[in-house]
C-alpha cells in the first residue's frame, strides 16, 4: 500500500520499509531543539539518566523566549543552557546577539532540511513541514530522553489531505490560508493527525507562506504539517541545507482520511477572534468597527523578511494611528540586518513603530508588549487564548502581516486595500 | 491505582495558557507552578483544590503550548489524574511522561458535573460516578505506552532498561 509523506519520513527513520497509521514507531532524529522554557527543566531531566548526549551536532538551543533575560529568574533559566551548552560543546547553541526566534533560524541558517525528521519541546516546531520535513512539539521529558539517545517514539498520524488550487490573489499570504483552514475543520479538526499539503496551489505559496501555515498546523491539533519538495523548496534549500538529505513524495495511492479543499482565489484577508484560532472571520465580513490598542508584527509565525516586506508596503507614507502602538520585531538578526539595509527599518520608524531585537516576547506574553487589562491587539503571531499576551480580560486578534500593518494605520481591524 | 475525588469540572479547549500561563515560565518549580495553575479561568482552583481532587474538561484539553509545566503544575496542585472527553496530543505525551494519568472518555464526559465524586482505576480505566451511579470506561492506552506509565514516566522507564 502506498505511503504518505509523513509515513515515508517516519519509516525511513524507524529502519522500516513502511509503515502505516496507528502503527508505534521508535525513530532517530536528526535535530532535536529546546529553548529557554523548555531547555532547562530538560537539562535537569536528562541529568537524572546519566548518559552523554547523544550528539552535540545535532543539538539545538535557542534562548529565545525570555531574552535578552526578561528578569532574574529568566537569566537563570539562560545560564543553565548556556552552560550545559559549553560544558556539551552544542553546535548549534545561539548566543544573544546571534540568536533569532527559534523556528525562523533553524530553516533559516539550514540546520533542518527535506526528508528530515526533527522533536523540538516547542508546540511550533511543526513549522519545518513546510521544508519538506517531519517535526513536532514535545515536552521536555521527550527532549531529555530524546538529548541522550537520539531516539523517540511516535504513534505514525493519519492524515488529512489539504487540497489547494486556484490562484492567491495578491493581498493574500499564509496566514490567511492557516486561519482559513483552521476555521473550517476547527482547533481540534486534525487531533492527533497529520496535515498534507497538495494540489496544484502548492506552488502559488512562497517559502515564507509556507513556513506560516505548517507553524499553524498545531492550531488545528495537528501532530505535524508538511509541504510537498518542489521548486520552491529546492531554491530555498540548495547551499543552506547543511546535513545529507533525502526528499520524500505522497504514492499516488497514499492513504488519506479526509481531503479538504481550499481554492486559494476565493480567500479574503481574514482574522481569528478571541479567544481561539479557529474564529475566523472575513475581515471584509465585520459589521461593527473593532478599535485597537496595539499591534505586534513578528514572531515564529510571522517574522521573516518577505513578512516585514509586505507590511512595509503598507505602511509607506503612513503613520501608526495616534491611538495605537506597533511593535514590529525581526525574527531573526539576518532579518533584522536585511531589514535594515533594504530602509525597511525607517519604513516601520517612520510611521511611528517600535522596532526590538529578535524575541518572541509578547506573543506568549513573555514582555515587550504585554497588554493591560481589556486593551485589544491585532497580532501576527500564533495564539490568542485567553490571557495569552497580558491580562485576562485583554484581547487578540490573529491576522496576517498585511492586514496587522493595515489594521496600525486605521487604529481598528482593517484591510490592506482600505488605506489609501 | 484506585482514585476517589471531587471534581473540578472545566469545558472544552481548555488550553495550557490557562493551565499555566507563560508569564510564571521563569521557574519551573512545581510548587511555585502550582500556585497559579487555572488563575486566568478560575482564581479559587489553586486556592481551594485539595490533593485527590480530580480534574474534569472536555474536548481538546490541554491544546497550544507544548509546556510540561502544564501538566506539572495539576500534578503538584495533589490532582492524581484528569478525564476529559479529548486530549490535545502533546499534552497528552507529557502527562504519560510525567507519570499523570490522563483518561480519555469521549462524550460520556458530558455525565459528570462540578462536586460530583468519582471512583478511578486508572489500571483498568474504570470510572465509577458515586454521585450518579454512572459508570464509564476510559480508552486504553497502546502497548508499550502502557509500560511508561506503569513505570511512572519516561525517565523512569529509560533508566530501568
Amino acid at each position: 500500500m502506498g505511503m504518505n509523506m509523513s509515513e515515508k519520513i517516519l519509516a525511513r527513520h524507524a529502519g522500516l520499509a513502511e509503515v502505516e497509521a496507528g502503527q508505534l514507531v521508535i525513530c532517530n532524529l536528526d535535530v532535536v531543539l529546546a529553548n529557554d522554557v523548555t531547555g532547562p527543566p530538560s537539562i535537569k531531566e536528562f541529568e537524572k539518566i546519566g548518559r552523554p548526549v547523544f550528539d552535540n551536532a545535532k543539538i539545538a538551543l535557542v534562548p529565545d523566549h525570555f531574552q535578552p533575560a526578561k528578569d532574574i529568574k529568566s537569566a537563570e533559566l539562560a545560564k543553565i543552557m548556556r552552560d550545559f551548552a559549553h560544558k556539551h560543546q552544542i553546535k548549534h547553541y545561539f548566543e544573544q546577539g546571534r540568536v533569532g526566534i527559534e523556528h525562523v533560524i533553524l530553516p533559516e541558517k539550514g540546520i533542518v532540511g527535506p526528508g528530515m525528521l526533527t522533536i523540538g519541546a516547542d508546540s511550533h516546531t511543526c513549522t519545518y513541514g513546510a521544508v519538506n520535513g517531519f517535526s513536532t512539539g514535545v515536552g521536555t521529558t521527550d527532549l531529555a530522553v530524546a538529548m541522550a539517545t537520539g531516539k523517540a517514539w511516535f504513534k505514525v498520524p493519519e492524515a488529512i489531505k489539504v487540497e489547494l488550487t486556484g490562484k492567491k490573489p495578491a493581498d493574500i499570504t499564509g496566514k490567511d490560508v492557516i486561519l482559513t483552514l483552521i476555521g473550517m475543520i476547527g482547533v481540534d479538526g486534525a487531533l492527533y493527525k497529520s496535515l498534507e499539503f497538495a494540489g496544484e496551489g502548492v506552488k502559488e505559496l512562497s517559502m515564507t507562506d509556507r513556513l506560516t501555515i505548517a507553524n499553524m498546523a498545531i492550531e488545528a491539533g495537528a501532530k505535524n504539517g508538511i509541504f510537498p519538495f518542489d521548486e520552491v523548496t529546492k531554491e530555498y534549500v540548495e547551499g543552506r541545507v547543511e546535513q545529507p538529505y533525502e526528499p520524500v513524495a505522497p504514492d499516488a495511492d497514499a492513504k488519506y482520511v479526509q481531503t479538504v479543499n481550499i481554492n486559494l482565489s476565493e480567500l479574503t484577508p481574514v482574522v481569528a477572534f478571541p479567544h481561539l484560532p479557529g474564529n475566523t472571520k472575513r475581515v471584509a465580513s465585520l459589521k461593527e468597527p473593532v478599535g485597537i490598542d496595539q499591534v505586534v508584527i513578528g514572531s515564529c509565525t510571522n517574522g521573516r523578511l518577505e513578512d516585514l516586506r509586505i507590511a512595509a508596503e503598507v505602511f509607506k507614507g503612513h503613520k501608526v494611528h495616534e491611538h495605537v502602538r506597533c511593535i514590529v520585531i525581526p525574527g531573526s538578526q539576518w532579518v533584522y540586518q536585511q531589514a535594515m539595509h533594504e530602509g525597511l527599518l525607517d519604513i516601520f520608524i517612520d510611521a511611528g513603530a517600535v522596532v526590538s531585537c529578535p524575541t518572541c516576547g509578547p506573543c506568549l506574553g513573555g514582555y515587550m508588549g504585554i497588554l493591560a487589562a481589556g486593551e485589544k491587539c491585532v497580532s501576527t503571531t500564533n495564539r490568542n487564548f485567553l490571557g495569552r499576551m497580558g491580562e485576562k480580560t485583554s484581547e487578540v486578534y490573529l491576522a496576517g502581516p498585511q492586514t496587522a500593518a493595515a489594521s496600525a494605520i486605521l487604529g481598528r481591524i482593517a484591510e490592506p486595500k482600505e488605506v489609501a | 491505582m484506585e482514585l476517589k475525588g471531587k471534581v473540578w469540572r472545566y469545558g472544552d479547549n481548555i488550553d495550557t495558557d490557562i493551565i499555566i500561563a507563560a508569564r510564571y515560565l521563569n521557574t519551573f518549580d512545581p510548587q511555585e507552578l502550582a500556585k497559579h495553575c487555572m488563575f486566568d479561568l478560575d482564581e479559587s482552583f489553586a486556592r481551594n483544590v485539595q490533593a485527590g481532587d480530580i480534574m474534569v474538561g472536555g474536548k481538546n484539553f490541554g491544546c497550544g503550548s507544548s509546556r510540561e509545566h502544564a501538566p506539572v503544575a495539576i500534578k503538584a496542585c495533589g490532582v492524581p489524574v484528569v478525564i476529559a472527553a479529548s486530549f490535545a496530543r502533546i499534552f497528552y505525551r507529557n502527562g504519560i511522561n510525567i507519570g499523570l494519568p490522563l483518561l480519555e472518555i469521549g462524550d460520556d464526559v458530558e455525565k459528570i458535573k462540578a462536586e460530583d465524586v468519582l471512583e478511578v482505576d486508572t489500571g483498568t480505566g474504570e470510572i465509577r460516578n458515586l454521585t450518579t451511579g454512572d459508570v464509564f470506561h476510559a480508552h486504553p492506552l497502546p502497548g508499550f505506552v502502557q509500560e511508561i506509565a506503569q513505570a511512572g514516566g519516561l525517565i523512569n522507564y529509560i533508566k530501568n532498561k
